[in-house]
C-alpha cells in the first residue's frame, strides 16, 4: 500500500468515517464552493474615505512610509523626491505592468528605470499593488508576467503603489476580488501580503528593520 | 533534532537551567516582549475572542474531515501543476526531501524557519547524505552556528545574548574583517543579511515549512517577519515545503480568521510583516519563481491522535502563547524539555510524537495552572490533556516507585473515612510538633525535595474536616 493510502486509511480508522460518505462529502463540497465567511473586524468596515485614512494610519504603525498623491502622473515625481529625501541614486527597478508603464516617466529625465525581475543589485524596486487591507495597512502583491516577485524581496527600498479605490476593510474582500479576477479556486503563482518592512526580533528580543526583505517599504496611495 | 533529545533527563536538565544566570537573564525579556505584546494587541481587537471560537470551529471541521480536505488540497496542487508526497513518519519525509534535492542535483540549500524539519531532524539527515543546508531566518541561522536547537518555537535563539551572537559570527564568518566592530545588534543583522545573501542567490534548492495548507486553492502559507522565507522559495529552481497533515484549512476566509489570531498571540504584532500565498511552480511567463513545487505531507503520529483524547491539540497553530505564558518554562527555558516542541504545547505532544516512554516527565513539568490554556487562541485545553498523560504515566507503571507508594498509600486512606481522618489529625498535630516559633518547618519527613529549597508552613488549628464538622455544627 501507498504511503499516501496508509495515511488517509489510518486517518479514517481514527476518526471512525468512511472517504465515501455523502454527508461528510456534501459538507466539504459546500464549504469549498461556498467559501463562508467567519468573524470580520469592524475596525475595517468604514466609508471608502475613512478606510483610506485607516489603511495609511495602519501601514505607519507598522514602519511603512505613505505619500497620498491626486493621480497616477504624480507617481513619477514622487518616486524621484523619495530618492532624493533619502539621498539614493535616481535608479529603479520595475515591472512591465500596464499601471506603471504607461506613467509619464520621460517627465522625470534623471530618473534611470529598468524592467524586469530582480537581480539583487538593485537598491530599489517599484511595484503596483493589487489591493491595500485597512484592517492592518497591509499591501497585495500578485506575481505574474510583467509583476515580478523578487522586486518585493531583493531590493533595500521598496515602493508600492496602491490604488485608492483598491483599498478594502478586510481580507476577505481581498479573496472574493482574486476569485474574480484568477477564477474560482485559482491563485498567481505566490500572492504576498506585505505589512511593513522586513524585521527581525532574533537577537535579545531587540526589534530591528532590515532583516532579508527590504529595509523600508514606501507606500504611494493615488486617489 | 531527533538525536539529542533528553526529555528523560529533564528533572537534572531544569536544575542545570536554574543555575545559568545568563539563560535566566535572556528569557526574561519574555515579559514585556511577547506576553505585554500579546495582551497590548488582544485587547486592542474587540473581536478577538469571537475569532478564537471561530478558529476552533474551523480547526475541528477540518480535523473532522481530514482526509477529505487531504484529497482535495492534493488536487488543487497537481492542477497548478505541483507535486505532492506523503510520508508516513520522519525517516519517510528525509527520504523523499533528498531524493528531489538529489533529483534537482542540489549542491546547495537554503532553508526557511520551520519546526517540522527540526521534528524529523532533516538537517542532520541531509548532512549525513552529502547535502548541508543553511537555515537563513536569522535565530535559526545563529543556532545553526552554535550547533544547537531552537529553544521556542518562534524565537529559537531567545536562550542566546548578543555577545554570543558575536563571537559565533567571528568564528562563523572568518573571513571578514577580524576588528570589525560587532557590539550591536544593528551591525550582527547588517553581517547576517549580507552573508546570507549569497546563499539565497546561490541555492539550488529552498525548502520551507508551511502555516497553513489551502484546500480550496492548493497554496501553501508561510507567515514571517525578515523575508527569508520568501527569499528561500522564489530564488531556487526547486522549492519543497514540509508540512504536517494538521495544517489543511477549507478555504482562505477560514486562514484568514486564523492569521488574524496567530501573529497577535505570537508576538502581538497585528498581521507578521510576510504573509505568503505560494501555489504551484511558476507560470508561463513568469519572469521568477521556482520552476518545481513539491509538498511534503508528514503524518508521524498525528493520524493517531484523531479521535483520542489528544485530537485537541491537532488544532494547534504553533503561536507559542502557551509557552511565553508558562511559569516552567519562564524558569528554565526550552532546553531543559529536551524535546523539539517546549512548554505546555510541547509536554502535550512529544508523548505522541515519541513515545511516552522517553517523554514521561514532560507531563510533569507544570503547575496545571492554566494560563496556557487561557491564552491559547485554538483553546486547546492543554491543562487537561497534560493530566490525560499523568493517567497514562501512571496506567504504564512510569511514575517514580516513592510517588506511586505515596499515592497508593492516599488511595488506601481516602477510601477509607474515619483511618483519613485519624492519619490527618495526626498528621497535622505532629507537624505543628515538629514546627519552630515561627510556625514552618524547615526539615518534614517524606518531603525531603520540597524542604531543600523552602520552607514549609505547619498546620494550624484542626484539619479541614474538623473545621467543617465545628462549623456544620453551628
Amino acid at each position: 500500500m501507498s504511503s499516501r493510502d496508509a495515511i488517509l486509511g489510518r486517518i479514517r480508522r481514527s476518526l471512525g468515517a468512511s472517504g465515501s460518505d455523502a454527508t461528510r462529502l456534501a459538507a466539504v463540497r459546500h464549504r469549498l464552493a461556498e467559501t463562508p465567511v467567519n468573524v470580520v473586524p469592524a475596525r475595517g468596515q468604514l466609508p471608502s474615505s475613512e478606510r483610506v485614512d485607516l489603511f495609511v494610519r495602519k501601514a505607519g504603525e507598522v514602519f511603512a512610509s505613505v505619500a497620498r498623491l491626486e493621480g497616477r502622473e504624480d507617481i513619477p515625481g514622487a518616486v524621484v523626491s523619495y530618492l532624493r529625501d533619502r539621498n539614493l541614486p535616481q535608479e529603479i527597478r520595475r515591472g512591465d505592468d500596464r499601471r506603471l508603464a504607461d506613467l509619464p516617466w520621460e517627465r522625470e529625465a534623471q530618473l534611470a528605470v529598468t524592467t524586469g525581475p530582480s537581480d539583487g543589485s538593485d537598491l530599489v524596486g517599484l511595484s503596483h499593488s493589487d489591493a491595500g487591507v485597512a484592517e492592518t495597512g497591509t499591501v497585495v502583491l500578485t506575481s505574474g508576467t510583467d509583476n515580478p516577485t523578487t522586486l518585493n524581496f531583493l531590493p533595500d527600498h521598496h515602493i508600492v503603489v496602491v490604488d485608492a479605490s483598491t483599498v478594502a476593510g478586510d481580507y476577505e474582500t481581498v479573496w472574493a476580488e482574486l476569485r474574480r479576477r484568477f477564477g474560482a479556486g485559482v491563485m498567481p503563482r505566490t500572492v504576498n501580503l506585505v505589512t511593513g518592512p522586513s524585521r527581525s526580533a532574533d537577537i535579545e528580543e531587540t526589534l530591528l528593520l532590515g532583516a532579508h526583505g527590504p529595509r523600508s517599504l514606501h507606500i504611494l496611495v493615488v486617489g | 533534532m531527533s538525536g539529542g533529545l533528553t526529555s528523560q533527563s529533564f528533572p537534572k536538565n531544569a536544575r542545570a537551567a536554574l543555575a545559568n544566570p545568563p539563560l535566566l537573564k535572556a528569557i526574561a525579556h519574555i515579559e514585556e516582549t511577547l506576553v505585554g505584546g500579546r495582551r497590548r494587541a488582544t485587547e486592542a481587537l474587540p473581536e478577538f475572542k469571537a475569532l478564537r471560537d471561530a478558529g476552533r470551529d474551523i480547526k475541528a471541521h477540518a480535523l473532522d474531515h481530514l482526509d477529505l480536505y487531504l484529497e482535495a488540497f492534493e488536487r488543487k496542487v497537481v492542477e497548478a501543476g505541483g507535486f505532492v508526497h506523503w510520508a508516513a513518519d520522519a525517516a519517510d519525509a528525509n527520504r523523499i526531501i533528498l531524493d528531489i534535492c538529489r533529483k534537482a542535483g542540489a549542491q546547495r540549500v537554503t532553508k526557511g524557519k520551520s519546526m517540522i524539519t527540526e521534528e524529523v531532524g532533516l538537517n542532520a539527515f541531509l548532512q549525513e547524505n552529502g547535502i548541508a543546508p543553511v537555515e537563513t531566518d536569522l535565530g535559526e541561522y545563529i543556532i545553526q552556528l552554535r550547533g544547537e536547537t531552537p529553544s521556542h518555537i518562534i524565537a529559537p535563539a531567545v536562550h542566546v545574548n548578543k555577545e554570543q551572537v558575536a563571537a559565533d559570527f567571528r568564528r562563523a564568518h572568518a573571513d571578514l574583517d577580524p576588528k570589525r566592530n560587532l557590539e550591536e545588534p544593528t551591525s550582527l543583522l547588517a553581517e547576517a543579511r549580507g552573508v546570507l545573501r549569497e546563499r539565497f542567490l546561490s541555492a539550488d534548492v529552498g525548502i520551507t515549512g508551511a502555516n497553513f495548507l489551502v484546500a480550496e486553492t492548493g497554496s501553501t502559507v508561510i507567515v514571517t517577519n525578515e523575508g527569508n522565507g520568501d527569499l528561500t522559495q522564489i530564488l531556487p529552481k526547486t522549492h519543497i515545503v514540509l508540512a504536517s497533515i494538521e495544517k489543511v484549512v477549507p478555504t482562505l476566509e477560514d486562514v484568514a480568521t486564523i492569521m488574524r489570531l496567530l501573529a497577535r498571540s505570537a508576538t502581538g504584532q497585528e498581521m507578521s510583516v510576510y504573509t505568503t500565498f505560494s501555489t504551484g511552480p511558476r507560470r508561463t511567463g513568469d519572469p521568477d519563481g521556482p520552476e518545481a513545487f513539491h509538498v511534503v505531507l508528514l503524518d508521524n503520529g498525528r493520524s493517531a491522535m484523531l479521535g483520542s483524547e489528544f485530537e485537541d491539540m491537532l488544532r494547534c497553530i504553533r503561536c507559542g502563547a502557551c509557552i511565553n505564558h508558562c511559569p516552567v518554562y519562564r524558569s528554565i527555558g526550552g532546553h531543559a524539555y529536551g524535546s523539539v516542541y517546549p512548554g505546555p504545547m510541547g509536554s502535550v505532544l512529544t508523548p505522541s510524537l515519541q513515545g511516552l516512554e522517553k517523554s514521561a516527565h514532560l507531563a510533569n513539568a507544570s503547575t496545571l495552572c492554566g494560563r496556557c490554556e487561557s491564552v491559547c487562541p485554538m483553546r486547546i485545553p492543554l491543562p487537561k490533556m497534560l493530566r490525560h498523560w499523568r493517567e497514562k504515566e501512571f496506567e504504564r507503571h512510569l511514575t517514580p516507585k516513592k510517588a506511586r507508594f505515596g499515592l497508593a498509600a492516599w488511595r488506601f486512606l481516602a477510601a477509607r473515612p474515619r483511618l483519613y481522618g485519624l492519619a490527618t489529625r495526626l498528621g497535622a498535630w505532629g507537624l505543628a510538633r515538629l514546627a519552630g516559633r515561627d510556625g514552618s518547618l524547615r526539615q518534614a519527613p517524606l518531603a525531603g525535595s520540597w524542604t531543600r529549597w523552602r520552607d514549609l508552613p505547619a498546620p494550624e488549628g484542626g484539619t479541614f474536616r474538623t473545621e467543617w464538622a465545628k462549623r456544620g455544627r453551628k
